[in-house]
């Protein structure tokens, strides 16, 4: 996808021109890339307006999708020099250029942009124009606002209240239509709603190449239908929920839970691949609601895939584990977390060297991992990460499941193939060399088998949820998801990346990075500073690949790591 | 600021003009016309747009009123009130009612009988009644659920009827 490659080697510099915008001259380039095919096309006036932060209402027109210009909302007026019999500009005795207004309005989505071109936003025509539209636009919906999901976030309702009429005119009765029209497993729609602008039409035609949605009937009846005997389902269908300018497009799984209005907006990161597409959190009261992606052209456009979106469920389950245990007598007991970490240290701290392994989890941040790194030099220990292999797909999905791969490798955590260590750790616990093993976030069994974990002295576990390995474990530490921690990850292209917490962990869990640095000083390891921000920038500063980044500078969208020798991949 | 206090004179010393004086208002209340109510045998009668305590209402086919907008959750000043969505999953049971809450609570204890919810809701289902004396015998007996909401609120002779025309 083209809107998505990071750094794409810079074409030469596009021309620009000079156009006047409600008296403000502005310089925009003279072509732009086309959102799908990449190619230069004319810079439109919408875009021109986008970029002197002018507003102009448009319902059709998506920076991320080709052109439709159907909904009119975008008619603006315009003017161009004017040209004398002989060819050339016309000009007032001040010296400045005669414009020739054109006659008519057009739509600024798709009229390309012309030097010394005038562009008027805010006339009375132009007012007057949008008030109608708007009023055609109603003429047929519901207003279904205190059931509609996307009340609070609707585009009719902003340019209605701002550009539109409180009265309609419209004597007759409505047109009913479908409501509730079941599209996809994910998607339902309720055609009432929909203002026909297509967006979704196009982004599942153009974008993800799966062309199944039309719209259908004739006049004041059309409908968005799916091809007969086919269903909305493909890994994007949610995307077009959020493109959706209107409540039309609803998604199933948020559908009625909560007014959007109340929802907490944390910026994150989706943590279920390596792409680490960009996301906002919305949470209410400690529940997490939605994901929805937030735009980061280096890494996912606008998108992000449904199964990403889906996958936090999990945060909130009931069984999540809430506090430290310690296993006495056979039997794991509760203990606070002064005495598990002072146990676990005692432990670790009279370990000979060699005979303590780690088993760290791709799923980690960067910082949880070189801190991680700095426990296993101390203890002279030998780490590896799990690889985590799933599907890919050409547009954003990655086949390696685990967000922070990368950043395993290039903190020195995992070699460059994740998981080579693992036979070697395997053997070392089976030949009784291996006495100690630190697991973080991974279900061991199923790579060691049980009687292989219960060889070991001591099994140390900090994870989220219940599993085989934590019922084996000698000491368990409860852990966070990440949308309860902050950090950053490093994504398949190397893109570093932080993310904030959106809620808060359930009983006594604590960020793993809260943790760890404790028992670094309890092993003698020394002091680290005692937040994200401090450990980023001394991580940056002592690990190459990371070298010159600061958390400051990441910023909300990341930035690309320079990886270094023999982990690149 | 020092305020001197002087000292009393010797009229005043006596006390007794001013145990008089006050006898003598008790007397004359004695023979005038009594403004106490014998509450609560008695119930005082309120007047027209008075703002008691705020109940769900039904319209006139016994459908629940309220769609779940959540507009009166987030208006009320004290939050007293506590909606639960209805989720995507439909009630077969409510026939063509598309979203209706779950779960609606009101504490009593909290709402300051302000009537911002009543006017705020788009759908005429909640309105501020008569009732100013509401007891309970314990804190969770003051949160008002859904059934009891809409039994105390009873139902309203309703001109929308949204879901009717629906
Ligand atoms: S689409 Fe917008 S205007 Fe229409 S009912 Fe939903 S929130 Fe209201
Ligand atoms: S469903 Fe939404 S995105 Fe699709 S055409 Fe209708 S309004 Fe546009
Ligand atoms: S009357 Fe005021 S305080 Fe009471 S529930 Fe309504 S909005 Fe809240
Ligand atoms: S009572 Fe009215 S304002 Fe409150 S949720 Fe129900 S419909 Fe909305
Ligand atoms: S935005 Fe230009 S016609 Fe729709």
């Amino acid at each position: 996808m083209t809107n998505a490659t990071p750094s794409a080697p810079q074409p030469e510099p596009v021309p620009t021109i000079t156009v006047k915008i409600n008296g403000q001259s502005v310089a925009v380039p003279k072509t732009q890339p086309h959102p799908v095919t990449g190619q230069m096309m004319p810079t439109t006036m919408i875009q021109a307006c986008e970029l002197a932060r002018v507003e102009v209402p448009h319902y059709c027109y998506h920076a991320k999708l080709p052109v439709a210009g159907n909904c009119r909302m975008c008619l603006v007026e315009y003017g161009t020099p004017a040209l004398g019999p002989d060819r050339k500009p016309l000009v007032n005795p001040d010296g400045t250029p005669v414009i020739a207004k054109a006659p008519n309005p057009a739509i600024s989505c798709a009229t390309p942009v012309s030097p010394g071109m005038e562009i008027y936003t805010e006339t009375a025509n132009v007012k007057s124009i949008r008030k109608a539209i708007l009023e055609f636009l109603l003429i047929n919906h519901p207003l279904d606002c205190p059931i509609c999901d996307q009340a609070g976030e609707c585009k009719l309702q902003e340019y209605s209240s701002e550009y539109g009429q409180a009265k309609s005119q419209f004597a007759e009765f409505k047109v009913h239509k479908p409501k509730q029209v079941d599209l996809g497993p994910r998607i339902l729609l309720d055609n009432e709603r929909c203002i026909l602008c297509t967006r979704c039409i196009r982004f599942t035609r153009d974008i993800v190449k799966d062309d199944v949605l039309g719209i259908v009937n004739r006049g004041g009846h059309n409908a968005i239908a799916t091809y007969p005997g086919t269903a909305f389902d493909n890994n994007y269908t949610l995307n077009t929920v959020d493109i959706c300018p209107v409540g039309a497009l609803t998604s199933k799984d948020f559908r009625f839970q909560m007014r959007v209005w109340f929802l907490k907006e944390t910026k994150s990161l989706c943590a279920s691949c390596a792409t680490g597409c960009n996301v906002v959190i919305g949470s209410r009261e400690g529940r997490i609601y939605r994901y929805v992606p937030r735009e980061n052209d280096a890494v996912n456009a606008g998108w992000m895939c449904d199964a990403g979106r889906l996958n936090y469920r999990w945060i909130g389950r009931e069984d999540r584990l809430k506090q430290c245990l310690i296993r006495q007598d056979g039997a794991p007991r509760p203990a606070s977390w002064k005495d598990a970490l002072a146990a676990i240290c005692a432990r670790l701290q009279s370990a000979t060297a060699g005979s303590v392994a780690i088993v760290a989890s791709a799923r980690q941040t960067n910082e949880e991992l070189f801190l991680l790194q700095k426990i296993a030099t101390q203890l002279k220990a030998v780490t590896d990460s799990i690889p985590r292999v799933g599907a890919g797909d050409s547009l954003l999905v990655n086949a390696d499941k685990n967000p922070n791969s990368n950043g395993a490798r290039w903190l020195g955590i995992a070699p460059a193939e994740l998981g080579a260590n693992l036979p070697r750790v395997a053997a070392g616990i089976a030949k009784g060399e291996i006495k100690t093993l630190l697991v973080l976030g991974e279900e061991m069994t199923r790579h060691f088998g049980a009687e292989t974990l219960r060889k070991l002295d001591a099994l140390i576990v900090s994870d989220i949820l219940p599993n085989a390995t934590v019922s084996l474990a000698h000491f368990v530490l409860p852990g966070c998801a990440p949308a309860e921690k902050r950090g950053t990850f490093t994504n398949a292209r190397g893109q570093v990346q932080k993310f904030m917490s959106a809620v808060t962990p359930p009983g006594e869990a604590r960020p793993e990075l809260e943790f760890l640095r404790e028992i670094l000083a309890g092993i003698g390891g020394g002091e680290v500073p005692g937040n994200v921000e401090a450990v980023f920038d001394w991580m940056a500063q002592v690990t190459p690949a990371y070298q010159g980044l600061t958390w400051a500078a990441l910023g909300d969208k990341g930035l690309a790591a320079a990886p270094t020798g023999a982990n690149q991949v | 600021m020092i305020v001197k206090r002087k000292p009393l004179t010797f009229w005043e010393r006596l006390y007794l003009p001013a145990v008089i004086y006050g006898f003598k208002v008790t007397v004359r209340h004695f023979f005038k016309k009594k403004v106490t109510m014998q509450y609560p045998e008695e119930k005082w009668a309120v007047p027209a747009g008075y703002r008691g305590a705020p109940y769900l209402v039904k319209d006139q086919e016994d459908r629940v009123k309220c769609v779940s907008c959540q507009l009166c959750e987030f208006v009320c000043p004290p939050k007293a009130i506590k909606i639960t969505p209805p989720g995507p999953v439909p009630n077969a049971a409510l026939g063509n009612v598309e979203k209706g809450p779950k779960e609606f609570e009101i504490n009593m204890l909290r709402c300051i009988f302000c009537g911002f919810c009543q006017e705020v809701c788009p759908e005429e289902a909640i309105f501020l009644m008569k009732d100013y004396s509401l007891v309970g015998l314990a804190r969770k007996d003051m949160i008002y659920n859904k059934q009891k909401l809409l039994e105390l609120g009873g139902t309203h002779n309703d001109t929308i009827q949204k879901w009717k025309h629906k």
